[in-house]
């Protein structure tokens, strides 16, 4: 989303932290990802006062108690709908939803897509851990198959949600994802969310080191990253690898991995485009188990960007036309057009 | 031929067809003709469950009951003077409730075999036919065939033709009861204004009702109902939820808060979402949401951004609700939650009336989370009600909770409208500066009311975080203090009770203010309780009515009032709610009448049952 004020004073990520005592557990993914939202927070020329944090229920829920703005921990699954109507009647807040897996996917899956449909202008932040964590262990709806939680000892046969095929398939207009151990990347995510005039949908890979540790790190890890990462870029060919020397190429319909310099080079790759819908259904379903052979590296990054009309804004322009075709005239409208009078 | 006019004083007309036959549009353009004459009147409106059942079918009948008189009126009528039937299912499912002697205008084309096998009448028996009907007037009519000869130059299909219909049976009514045609004339200009031919349709088939009945020898008398005697003072028709919606906007407007509504269809409260959605130049944001929890989370977004936000639904959807609900009451802020109530339990009967959520607006919530309730009686009591649970939610930063029930919700009478500068204003603040001593904002730092204060975002340095974990007190920060637990509890139900301080004590309704019955009710009981009271005190009984606005808190003095009484009797459309609360809060041994068939308590048998106790 995005808001366009000026902010008289600089401020710096301390105005945005609270008196509160953080208390996620030690080490836990979702401290990377608040510190990275209260660096980026003093950038975007927003006053402290135009931001509201609205979450529902979870580890990450806990997120507004700890930025110094508006804020509202509400109940589980329903962030999105409490921000749908605070955008709806405010549309000149900045509106940030912090959610998780469990709580944007599962309880509350049904008002996250009606969200990105709508398309209102606000931030959807999803800490994704592909597990419970304040329930103390239960496998997620992002939870991998044949997963053993406390609620799936002969493990999981829940297959799990895509997130991002999931909100491409709703209809959002921004979808990213990044991780928690990438601070530069995740900052550069949560700008551009910001700038990006809709909903905005950034799946974030967060690490649950209670329930369900190193769940992304072969995506994170020194070791494994650049070979399993695949970090898009507005207009560039899709290269991974330590060598920088493999790309991704379309082969008719299906993205294949090949070795440049020898029967391909970088011209012969898939150029990343945000703007192209067709690409970027092909582009969220590079979603391969990490294990599997013969797999893709996972995409981070904008998958899709596009321009569609909000709709607080189009609300708003209902009302500003209903306005000036019919004067608001309370003594009218309690008359009616049939009456009559006794003496 | 000369005719009589007979001057009656009280007429009650059921109009009862197929689902498709305009049975409602009929009976609500025979009301605002009536209205306009100063006629005192109640209607309601019987659907069937099934939008279109099967044709002819006894599930597909739907009515309209409408009464008026020259007398005060306070319910539809328990019997009916007339009855149009469009089809033999009509007359089966409504012959009960027809008067000995009354009028049955029968469209004998709805008798046909195939109609009367639908109504389940056995093979080769007619009622119009075999002088069952003996102890009526019938008059029959073959409304289909005559619509379509005052329509035979017209290039339209049969179909439409027919569809105009119910404008022959209107006409037809309009002679017999000695009115003009120009208001509903001018209902269908504005309707087809912009299809000519249905208009010109309508219009030739409502007058050749007319010159039906005049003409043909039908009648030796026509009727004539006189002006009631009512408050002078200038008054239109209203229906319930439509007179919810306005007093809601008034309320806005008198407030200066933008009205939010957060709804998702479900009958028979829809009709608020269709009304208010209508009037977006008074500012009103309706979101129709994906679904019951959307809608009232969407109002509490609302409210938390400064609007005066409501949400609209009955008693299935509010069980969505429920957790939300709690949330409101631990953010403590204003919101104003709209049930409709309808029979249950689950989908239970959507169609019908039925006061059975009472209980669940009371206890229906996990925790401790008391929330104030009031309830609407009549069509037009909905806009005061609306505008009064808006001013105690506002005022009291509190979610509040407004019963009404289908009966009333789809019921019209004549409402005397008020001038909106005679509404009195309903004053609220945001908080935009710090009280004196304050070094910060303290988001539960409470007033005499026990109210906290509301800043809303946008305001500076009144950033604050709240939610729905438990609150320490004044500062709103997150505690598991077992003592601040407590006594947080008791503040948030000693808040809800301290609005007793605010509304007006119980008033008795009729009858004596001691004495040996009171016959206690809410909501649409009201006429029944009302008009089965008068008729005992114009008997000499000891009888008196008291109906109750304000549930929760109760009003300071209703003690006091109950204890006025030998015996007191509590009429409710459902197993015994109110019956309950008002013992365990008043030791009263309070006796119970009720009745759960989906329809309204009559005055007939509410009189027989209160003499019981005389
Ligand atoms: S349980 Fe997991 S997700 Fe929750 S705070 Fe601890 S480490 Fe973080």
């Amino acid at each position: 989303m995005t808001t366009n004020t000026v902010n008289p004073v600089q401020l710096t990520a301390k105005d945005f932290s609270t008196d509160q005592e953080v208390r996620w557990c030690p080490g836990c993914g979702d401290y990377s990802i608040l510190a990275q939202v209260q660096k980026v927070m003093p950038t975007l020329g927003i006053p402290k006062e135009n931001i509201v944090v609205i979450s529902g229920i979870g580890c990450s829920s806990r997120f507004p108690y700890y930025m110094n703005t508006y804020g509202m921990h509400s109940i589980h699954g329903r962030a999105t709908a409490v921000a749908s109507g605070l955008k709806a009647s405010r549309p000149e807040l900045s509106v940030w939803i912090v959610t998780g897996d469990g709580d944007g996917l599962s309880i509350g899956g049904n008002h996250t897509i009606h969200l990105l449909r709508r398309n209102f202008d606000v931030n959807v932040l999803l800490f994704n851990n592909q597990i419970y964590g304040l329930t103390k262990g239960q496998y997620s709806p992002t939870s991998e198959e044949h997963k053993v939680t406390k609620s799936t000892p002969y493990g999981s046969i829940d297959h799990p949600f895509n997130p991002l095929a999931l909100a491409l398939g709703a209809d959002a207009t921004f979808v990213a994802r990044s991780m928690d151990r990438d601070p530069k990347h995740l900052q550069a995510m949560l700008l551009k969310a910001n700038q990006h005039k809709g909903a905005s949908f950034l799946e974030i890979y967060q690490n649950c080191n209670i329930f369900n540790d190193g769940a992304f790190e072969i995506f994170t890890e020194k070791s494994s990253k650049s070979e399993e990462t695949l970090f898009l870029e507005q207009g560039k060919p899709l290269i991974f690898g330590a060598e920088k020397d493999k790309g991704i190429r379309l082969d008719g319909f299906t993205p294949t991995v090949v070795k440049i310099g020898e029967e391909f080079s970088a011209d012969d790759l898939w150029i990343h485009d945000e703007a192209d819908i067709y690409k970027a259904q092909i582009l969220v379903r590079i979603f391969d188990n990490p294990r599997a052979q013969q797999h893709l590296p996972r995409p981070f990054g904008v998958f899709y960007q596009t321009s569609r009309t909000c709709y607080e804004d189009m609300m708003a322009m209902q009302i500003e036309e209903a306005k000036s075709k019919k004067v608001a005239d309370l003594d009218k409208l309690l008359r009616g057009n049939e009456v009559w009078t006794i003496a | 031929m000369t005719r009589q006019v007979k001057v009656v004083e009280d007429v009650v007309i059921k109009f009862a067809g197929d689902s498709g036959d305009g049975m409602q549009l009929t009976g609500s353009q025979f009301t605002n003709n009536t209205a306009l004459l100063g006629i005192d009147l109640a209607t309601f409106p019987d659907f069937p469950a099934e939008i279109r059942a099967p044709q002819g079918t006894l599930p597909g009948v739907s009515g309209f009951q409408l009464r008026f008189s020259s007398k005060p009126v306070f319910t539809p009528g328990d019997m009916c003077d007339v009855l149009v039937a469009m089809n033999a299912a009509a007359l089966k499912t409504n012959l009960s409730v027809l008067k000995k002697g009354g009028k049955i205008i029968a469209n004998t084309d709805g008798f046909d075999a195939k109609n009367l096998r639908l109504a389940n009448y056995p093979d080769g028996v007619n009622p119009l036919e075999n002088g069952s009907l003996g102890n009526y007037e019938l008059i029959k009519i073959d409304v289909t065939k005559m619509t379509r000869e005052s329509l035979s130059d017209m290039t339209m299909g049969m179909k439409e033709k027919d569809r105009a219909k119910n404008m022959f049976v209107l006409g037809f009514l309009y002679f017999m009861y000695g009115r003009t045609l120009e208001n509903t004339e001018q209902f269908l200009k504005d309707k087809f204004g912009k299809k000519p031919d249905i208009l010109e349709s309508n219009i030739r088939v409502l007058r050749a009702g007319y010159n039906y009945g005049d003409t043909t020898e039908t009648f030796t008398t026509t009727y004539k109902v006189e002006k009631a005697k009512m408050e002078p003072g200038s008054y239109r028709s209203v229906m319930g939820n439509q007179a919810l919606s306005y007093g809601l906007i008034a309320a806005s407007q008198k407030s200066g808060l933008p009205l939010f509504l957060g709804s998702y269809p479900i009958t028979p409260a829809s009709d608020i979402l269709h009304e208010l959605a209508r009037h977006k130049n008074f500012g009103v944001r309706t979101f129709q949401a994906e679904d019951e929890i959307a809608a009232i989370t969407s109002a509490i977004g609302a409210s938390y951004g400064g609007s005066l936000a409501v949400t609209t639904s009955s008693g299935p959807g509010i069980a969505l609700k429920a957790e939300a609900m709690g949330l409101a009451v631990m953010l403590e802020i204003p919101l104003v939650i709209v049930n409709i109530q309808r029979g249950g339990p689950s989908t239970g009967l959507p169609t019908k009336t039925e006061q059975s959520d009472l209980l669940q607006a009371y206890y229906g919530r996990n925790g401790e989370c008391p929330m104030p309730v009031i309830a609407s009686s009549t069509p037009a009591d909905c806009f005061d009600v609306a505008y009064e649970a808006a001013r105690l939610s506002v005022q009291h930063m509190t979610p509040v909770i407004l019963l009404s029930d289908g009966y009333i919700a789809n019921g019209a009478e004549p409402w005397k409208y008020p001038v909106s500068a005679n509404l009195p204003l309903i004053k609220t603040s945001f908080k935009t500066e710090l009280d004196e001593g304050e070094e910060k904002y303290l988001p539960y730092k409470r007033d005499e009311k026990l109210t906290r204060p509301w800043a809303i975002p946008g305001t500076k340095g009144f950033e604050h975080r709240i939610g729905g974990l438990e609150k320490e007190d004044i500062t709103g920060n997150v505690s598991y203090d077992p003592e601040n637990h407590q006594h947080m509890v008791k503040v948030r139900q000693a808040k809800v009770d301290r609005i007793a301080d605010y509304i007006p004590d119980q008033k008795i309704d009729n009858g004596p203010v001691k004495g040996k019955i009171l016959v206690l009710g809410w909501g649409s009981t009201y006429g029944a309780i009302k008009t089965a009271v008068e008729d005992l005190l114009e008997e000499g009984y000891s009888v008196a009515h008291a109906h109750i606005r304000y549930l929760r808190p109760f009003p300071k003095n209703l003690g006091e009032v109950l204890k006025n009484y030998e015996k007191v009797i509590i009429p409710e459309i459902n197993n015994g709610q109110l019956v309950k609360i008002i013992r365990d809060v008043y030791f009263v041994d309070a006796i119970p009448y009720n009745k759960i068939m989906g329809v309204p308590i009559t005055k007939t048998e509410l009189v027989e049952e209160i003499r019981k106790y005389l």
